[in-house]
């Protein structure tokens, strides 16, 4: 796949952008010939308009969602490590506890998101506990799944040198889980945004999702579409910011396999 | 030629072992009486050997027919049924750590840089990271891996992984090395190149070695004894020791020894030994 030559790579990169450049161009045509009333779909143009005038009170909202995104997501991702760790560890947690860690994604999260209001306030806590709610899952399986793929003869070798469980968890179980730990923070990354987003639906002073109701009573569909927009903006900068960070911590992976 | 290095092949062991006994720090292993199974199944039976200080001795023997079991055993990973093994006397049976131990894939670390994977079982032992690397950047060109210190494993081709593995097995412990089929995954070539490479480097090391082998031709080429094992414990047959051949060639004469009278002899010994 790596492998493939780099004209159909520049190409495959640019198929995405080109995609959405269009689609954007499709619906402006739509809105410019007035097929749809204004009120109902604002043009790409008047989304654009909205997004700009309205920056500095979006900025405001934004960092309350991201500073919201940001706590959730650090205690999130730390429980679900910790939480990995002792599963991985310990037999009889896994069997107690991973049914239970599953039953709680099966639980939508606007579902309980009033409920935290309820019990929590109009406050940060209830949103950030909602997020942990969100994000901890993907990272536990993805921990967990990471740390029981090592290879068991690669655990014989150590034991053989006489390591320690400590030093092999260090050495082979973690670095062989970081892959799929990485995976699971790039999904839990989106999730606490948008998880932050649905708990301000629900009350709160200040926050994208708290703008987005106020819009929403207003019907100004165009500063509706420009907070979506924006979401999706943030969302994709924490992605980035994830695989980054993974490219950065896992260098064997850059040039590993290229060489195979 | 070959008759010329065969004559000379004969008149030099004796002096030539010798001669190594007195250089070589003892490192002899004593297996007494192993037997193991797993559940219903008797895997080996009264599993009796002896390794010489500073030589190579084969395992040789089917596949299935334990090698690995016996092999986990001497490392001390499985506690056996019972039996014994000694280590220059003393009994290390069920304590791993006492014997470096190398399987038949590298098992390179691939998150971690050659040098670093190298030196893992001096950081292991507690050796703070950077004096672990220059012990080990220092036998880089002995084991044949110049240049390969800052490389990834999976950059490497198969060959040199394995020497990677052999270096790590190194320096864990000089004295004893276990190998399991530490060739076996190697084309014909690397093959012979790293008969030759591993007599040569055992031999500066002083080193004593064990080699399971599902191959006659590599344990005659690698071994100063072999030893037969046979059995089919799947169909209720415990492996044992059937009885070993001792090669009398020197180290330095092995590559031309396959094409000699000695060892057909020996081999037909083997194929016999094998059933």
């Amino acid at each position: 796949m790596r492998n493939a030559p780099s004209s159909s790579h520049i190409a495959s990169r640019i198929v995405a952008p080109l995609t959405i450049l269009a689609l954007l161009a499709i619906w402006q045509l739509v809105c410019s010939a007035g097929l749809v009333p204004p009120f109902m779909l604002p043009s790409p143009l008047r989304v654009l308009q909205a997004l700009v005038g309205d920056w500095p009170l979006l900025v405001g909202h934004a960092a309350t969602s991201l500073a919201e995104a940001g706590l959730g997501l650090a205690a999130g991702v730390a429980l679900g490590f910790f939480a990995a760790l002792a599963m991985d560890r310990f037999d009889l947690l896994y069997r107690a506890f991973y049914p239970i860690v599953v039953l709680t994604q099966t639980i939508p999260t606007v579902a309980i998101a009033p409920l935290l209001v309820l019990w929590l306030g109009y406050g940060m806590l209830p949103k950030v506990v909602l997020i942990v709610v969100a994000t901890f899952f993907p990272i536990t399986v993805g921990m967990l799944e990471g740390l029981r793929s090592v290879d068991p003869d690669e655990i014989d070798l150590m034991r053989a040198m006489g390591a320690t469980r400590l030093q092999i968890l260090r050495h082979v179980k973690l670095p062989a889980a970081m892959p799929q730990f990485f995976s699971g923070l790039k999904i839990s990354a989106a999730y606490a945004i948008v998880g932050a987003v649905i708990a301000e639906w629900l009350g709160g002073f200040s926050g994208l999702g708290v703008y987005m109701t106020r819009v929403r009573k207003a019907y100004s569909f165009d500063k509706m579409f420009a907070v979506i927009f924006l979401i999706s903006g943030l969302s994709l900068v924490l992605m980035w910011a994830v695989d980054t960070v993974r490219r950065i911590a896992m260098p064997w992976e850059r040039r590993g396999d290229s060489a195979r | 030629m070959g008759l010329l290095r065969e004559k000379e092949g004969k008149t030099s062991p004796k002096t030539y072992t010798l001669f190594r006994k007195v250089l070589i720090a003892m490192a002899r292993l004593e297996i007494r009486g192993i037997s193991q199974g797993f559940g219903e199944v008797d895997v080996l039976r009264d599993v009796t050997l002896d390794v010489e200080s500073g030589e190579i001795a084969c395992l040789l023997g089917p596949s299935g027919c334990g090698k690995t079991t016996l092999f986990h055993v001497i490392s001390g990973l499985a506690s056996p049924r019972s039996g014994h093994v000694l280590l220059d006397g003393e009994d290390i049976t069920a304590c791993p750590g006492r014997l470096s131990y190398m399987l038949q894939k590298d098992l390179l670390l691939q998150h971690k840089r050659i040098i670093d994977n190298v030196a893992l079982p001096l950081v292991l032992r507690g050796m703070p990271v950077e004096e672990a690397r220059s012990r080990a950047a220092g036998l880089f060109g002995v084991f044949g891996l110049e240049g390969t210190e800052r490389r990834w494993p999976s950059e490497l081709s198969g060959g040199m992984r394995q020497r990677a593995a052999l270096l790590r097995s190194y320096l864990f412990s000089q004295e004893f090395m276990l190998l399991d089929e530490p060739f076996s995954a190697l084309d014909a070539f690397t093959k012979a190149d790293m008969h030759t490479w591993f007599l040569d480097v055992v031999d500066r090391m002083g080193t004593t070695a064990l080699v399971v082998t599902h191959d006659i031709d590599e344990a005659l080429i690698l071994a100063d004894e072999v030893f037969v094992m046979r059995g089919n414990p799947q169909a209720g047959e415990p492996t044992g020791i059937v009885g070993s051949v001792r090669i009398d060639c020197p180290r330095r004469e092995r590559k031309a020894y396959a094409l000699t009278g000695g060892f057909l002899e020996n081999k037909r010994c083997l194929l016999s030994l094998l059933g």
